[in-house]
């Protein structure tokens, strides 16, 4: 919100760090937070590799300039009169910032099913900080993996459906939703 | 008389642009006044000072002889209200664009239905409650912004040009709608205009402003009838002219304009006038066409600006004209900059201001 409605200085860098970050390769950063997390790592003392808790704190880092830039571009094509308008309705400041935001709402819902596709769909960080451990740190891509390794092709497939409906079903809803919006 | 609103010694300067420069003006509780200037003369920048929008660089504004600060300005907005020229709507229905403000006023649900309603007759858009505000016609859009300020019934409300780029039938819809605000709610309006013909028939009292100066204000009567004084103010806004007049032998007038431009208007008179012709009452040809149209003269187009539905041309016969086709006109005479084309009007639409 700040990083589309205020102008301050190096706005564009940051904005350059979170769009070329949209592109990093899952393994990359599953590698970079597994030596950050791993035994011997800055943060190693937290004791959190191949936690749940890793894999979070994975998926939130992988999606985090995905929404970061949908969401700016989203606001910051909001026509800047909006803040205006709601003001000289009575809208505060803060009724009006939200009345801005509420205008690019598309494009907020944009960036979160951005965000959930790559974050179910991605193997790199899921396997490389969760490890991927039968009923624990176990995920779809994780499992899909495993039974296919192990030669379980029946179980890998199903798993794959299971995905694939995921995915679909909640693309389709949010769709659905936003059809009705308009 | 009791002012509602009053500007002092009021510059505005936007980096190293000085939009108002030591503006003096009173607002009298329940005028029309309009701000009659060029396009850049600091009409908008006065009226977002009037809405508290923006703050002036030097000098004070009073609002019920109170002093408008940093810290009462978004009270005060509460009790004035502006529409912009670029018509802005959140993109939801006309029912949720116009409940916007009285749902910030925390105003009980069934006075909100009954407010809208109010609004929505007003602004002769019955029925429009449920409809996508965006996907209403240029016209119907402007009438919805206005319907929401009205709505708000606050007492002074601010209109930037409410009428430009519509089509004729909207512009006397929303010319009537100011009228009937004004007389049954009481609500004091300023509206500014570059049509001096809006200027002479629907305000009170009109404001003469060019480059951020406010030159003369009086009654459209008093301002209209001192040529010599404003004839610079009015050079600068379309289609208006100065030019010597000399009344003709079948009754009608013949003015001249300079460069050789002569216009017949219906209207009599002699000596220094200023004459104006509504940009939407001239009918462009590609060819010469015999017409009743008394004035009628050749000339290239030398700019064009798209407003959706709505196209203005700027051409030049030896004085530059605007006129106003729709869209499907101009794509169907293949129209474009360097075109040659042929200019009608009556006498009859040359207005003596």
């Amino acid at each position: 919100m700040l990083l589309a409605l205020k102008n301050f200085p190096g706005k564009f860098l940051i904005k350059g760090f979170f769009s070329t970050l949209i592109g990093i390769p899952t393994v990359a950063l599953g590698l970079i937070l597994y030596l950050i997390f791993s035994k011997g790592g800055p943060l190693g003392i937290l004791n959190i590799l191949y936690t749940p808790t890793a894999i979070i704190i994975g998926e939130a880092i992988l999606v985090t300039p995905i929404v970061v830039s949908f969401a700016t571009t989203a606001i910051e094509a909001v026509d800047r009169d909006i803040m205006n308008l709601a003001k000289t309705l009575g809208a505060s400041e803060a009724q009006a910032s939200i009345a801005v935001l509420k205008e690019a709402l598309n494009g907020v819902f944009l960036a979160g099913i951005a965000s959930f596709n790559r974050a179910i769909a991605e193997l790199g960080v899921a396997i490389l900080v969760g490890g991927g451990i039968v009923g624990w740190t176990e995920v779809l891509t994780t499992g899909i993996e495993l039974e296919t390794a192990r030669g379980n092709l029946e179980v890998a497939i199903a798993l794959g459906i299971i995905l694939l409906t995921l995915v679909f079903g909640i693309n389709l809803a949010v769709n659905l939703f936003q059809r009705r919006r308009k | 008389m009791s002012y509602i609103a009053e500007l002092r010694n009021v510059t505005k300067t936007f980096d190293q642009i000085t939009a108002l420069n030591n503006v003096n003006l009173k607002i009298n509780d329940g005028e029309i006044l309009a701000l009659l200037g060029p396009n850049g003369s600091g009409k908008s920048t006065l009226l977002k000072i009037l809405a508290f929008l923006e703050k002036p660089s030097k000098g004070e504004v009073y609002f019920w002889g109170k002093k408008v600060t940093g810290k009462n300005m978004p009270e005060m907005r509460m009790e004035s209200t502006m529409v912009f020229q670029k018509t802005i709507l959140f993109s939801t229905t006309v029912y949720n664009n116009v409940a916007y403000g009285l749902k910030i006023r925390k105003m009980p649900k069934i006075k909100v239905n009954e407010e809208i309603s109010r609004a929505l007759r007003l602004a002769r858009l019955e029925g429009f409650e449920k409809r996508n505000a965006k996907k209403l016609s240029g016209g119907e859009q402007q009438r919805v912004a206005l319907a929401r300020a009205f709505a708000l019934n606050t007492k002074l409300l601010l209109l930037d040009e409410p009428t430009a780029n519509l089509d004729p039938k909207n512009v006397s819809i929303i010319e009537e709608v100011i009228s009937t605000a004004n007389r049954e709610l009481k609500t004091t309006i300023v509206i500014a205009t570059h049509n001096m013909f809006q200027a002479k028939n629907l305000p009170h009292r009109i404001a003469l402003i060019n480059d951020g100066k406010i030159s003369e204000v009086g009654m459209p009567a008093e301002i209209f009838g001192r040529f010599s004084k404003t004839l610079a103010s009015f050079a600068a806004l379309e289609n208006t002219f100065a030019g010597n007049a000399k009344i003709m032998e079948d009754d009608t007038t013949l003015v001249d304009i300079g460069n050789g431009v002569h216009l017949v208007t219906a209207t009599q008179s002699s000596g220094q006038v200023s004459v104006f012709v509504s940009p939407e009452d001239i009918i462009l040809s590609k060819d010469l066409v015999v017409s009743s149209a008394r004035n009628v003269f050749k000339g290239r187009i030398v700019g064009v600006s798209d407003f959706g539905s709505i196209v203005r041309l700027k051409i030049d016969v030896g004085k530059q004209f605007v006129v106003q086709i729709t869209k499907r006109s101009f794509n169907e005479m293949q129209l474009n900059v360097g075109s040659e084309v042929y200019m009608a009007f009556k006498a009859s639409s040359v207005h003596l201001v």
